[in-house]
């Protein structure tokens, strides 16, 4: 990880003229508020990588080391055991809160993907940023495609380097318990995510 | 019409306040909108905007009048729709809000604690002196081509400071203004989320704020709506007319360059 960091801040360093005058630019025109402090404007590597627009070429060796890194970082949740609880999955999985400075630290954080997915296809409310996951235990109940998910709620970027979604695991944003309950959501058969498909 | 307005102004955004309470879904939007028609509750604000402008305030006790928002001193009609700019009195770009600032603190004597104490409402407020201006400030240039000055070097530098922040991924989720306004046709939950990297997206957003926002029943401003959007990405608090605000709102201007003004809007 010290090295990827290394080679990274190397790499960066040569794009990093107008980013290091956001970066200042961020700590003189905000200020802390509740919970939240300036530290949030620091970013590691990553986040320095994919603060790109979207069309911008991304350097590829960076790429390959930031997903290498990202893959060797997810660990197995306890006793191999994906899947808790789907009920308490749902919850969490409708739940926008947490980590903004309006939010009660006290409470835990929320997965909020219904903001960006489809995923119980009653559900009208959601949002289109990524892809449908409706039905998602239909696409198979193997071990890898257990780990598969597993990682990709761990560290998105182990699959897709500057993906927009969060890193729920990597970050903190979610605990382990909590992931495995959004995973029991998701692969579930009587979770609402694939029982209430239409035929 | 002024005093009258002043007379009903305390009582209606209680009304309003109250009945925006029921208007957090899109479909009471709808018919809180066929309800109220082309009548913008922000009318209200507006008076009260340019009865502030008229005011004599601070310890020099004197108004805004000779305030110059770029097009002179005291030139209101059409000042909006050419900000942000660069002041060569203030040497940096400003936005709207941070031009008022400059004019409280160096006409009427203000301190800028003072201005920065509660720039924007909290929820249930009646409406800050800051919305008020901006409304009425930003009504006198509907119609009006928005044409963001992009001569001076500095300008140019906003913009391209503005961009940089709009790609700046940080926090606990990684999120940047793209992740949530990099595309167009998409949307978080119900709400529609405008493609702010082209012209049309742009324009439609940039041309519609100052706003008044129904589920809140106030009028909230570009530089509000800009700390807003940076609390959703996990980010400390922006404040009012600083740099990072400043350089965003030209990104936007720049990009939204050519459409006409049509501000205060109604929003959720
Ligand atoms: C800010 C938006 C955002 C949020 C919030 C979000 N995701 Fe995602 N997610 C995406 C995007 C975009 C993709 C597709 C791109 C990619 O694979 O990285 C994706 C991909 C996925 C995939 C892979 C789908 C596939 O076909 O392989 C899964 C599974 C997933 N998300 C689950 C979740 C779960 C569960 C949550 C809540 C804990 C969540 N996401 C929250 C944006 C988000
Ligand atoms: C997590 C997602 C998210 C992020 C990140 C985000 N926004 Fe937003 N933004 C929204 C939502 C949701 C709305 C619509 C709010 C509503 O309808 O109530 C919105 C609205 C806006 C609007 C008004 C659009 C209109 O047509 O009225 C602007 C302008 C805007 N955002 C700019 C930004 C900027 C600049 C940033 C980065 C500092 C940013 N947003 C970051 C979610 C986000």
């Amino acid at each position: 990880m010290k090295i990827l960091t290394l080679t990274l801040t190397l790499f960066l360093l040569t794009h990093s003229a107008v980013a290091q005058d956001a970066a200042d630019a961020l700590r003189s025109s905000m200020a802390d508020k509740n919970f939240v402090t300036l530290e949030r404007i620091d970013r590691d590597a990553l986040q320095e990588l994919c603060s790109k627009p979207r069309t911008a070429a991304i350097d590829p060796e960076a790429a390959a080391s930031i997903r290498q890194a990202a893959l060797e970082s997810v660990p197995e949740p306890g006793n191999a055991d994906y899947l808790g609880d789907w009920a308490r999955g749902e919850a969490i999985a409708s739940n926008g809160r947490g980590l903004q400075y309006s939010d009660n630290p006290d409470q835990a954080n929320g997965g909020n993907c219904y903001a960006c997915h489809q995923l119980d296809p009653d559900e009208l409310a959601y949002g289109t940023l990524g892809p449908s996951l409706a039905g998602y235990g239909a696409r198979g109940q193997s071990p890898a495609m257990l780990q598969y998910t597993w990682a990709k709620l761990w560290n998105t970027h182990a699959y897709n380097v500057c993906s927009h979604m969060p890193r729920f695991g990597a970050a903190g944003i979610l605990t382990e318990q909590q992931l495995r309950d959004v995973m029991a959501f998701l692969f579930a058969p009587e979770s609402p995510v694939n029982r209430n498909l239409t035929p | 019409m002024r005093r009258f307005s002043n007379t009903i102004l305390t009582g209606l955004p209680m009304l309003l306040w109250a009945l925006s309470a029921l208007a957090d879904t899109d479909g009471v939007f709808d018919e809180y909108r066929a309800m109220f028609g082309d009548e913008n509750p922000a009318i209200f604000v507006i008076d009260e905007g340019e009865e502030l402008w008229l005011t004599a305030a601070g310890p020099k006790a004197v108004t805004l009048e000779n305030c110059d928002l770029g097009l002179g001193p005291g030139v209101v009609e059409g000042a909006y729709a050419q900000l942000p700019r660069y002041f060569q009195d203030a040497q940096r770009v400003q936005d709207l809000e941070s031009r008022l600032e400059y004019c409280m603190i160096h006409l009427q004597g203000r301190s800028a604690a003072d201005i920065h104490a509660r720039p924007y409402s909290l929820r249930g407020d009646l409406g800050t002196e800051m919305e008020a201006l901006v409304a009425w400030i930003a009504e006198q240039s509907r119609g009006l081509p928005i044409a963001p000055g992009q001569a001076h070097v500095q300008e140019r530098n906003a913009y391209a400071l503005g961009e940089s922040l709009f790609y700046y991924r940080a926090g606990p989720h990684d999120f940047s203004c793209a992740t949530c306004h990099g595309q167009s046709g998409k949307r978080i939950r119900l709400q529609a989320l405008p493609d702010l990297t082209g012209h049309d997206g742009a324009a439609e957003a940039y041309s519609s704020w100052p706003a008044y926002r129904i589920s809140q029943g106030l009028v909230r401003t570009m530089g509000w709506r800009m700390r807003d959007c940076f609390r959703q990405q996990r980010m400390p608090e922006l404040i009012m007319g600083s740099e990072a605000s400043v350089a965003l709102q030209t990104y936007l201007a720049v990009n939204a360059a050519g459409a006409a003004m049509a501000a205060p809007g109604l929003k959720r």
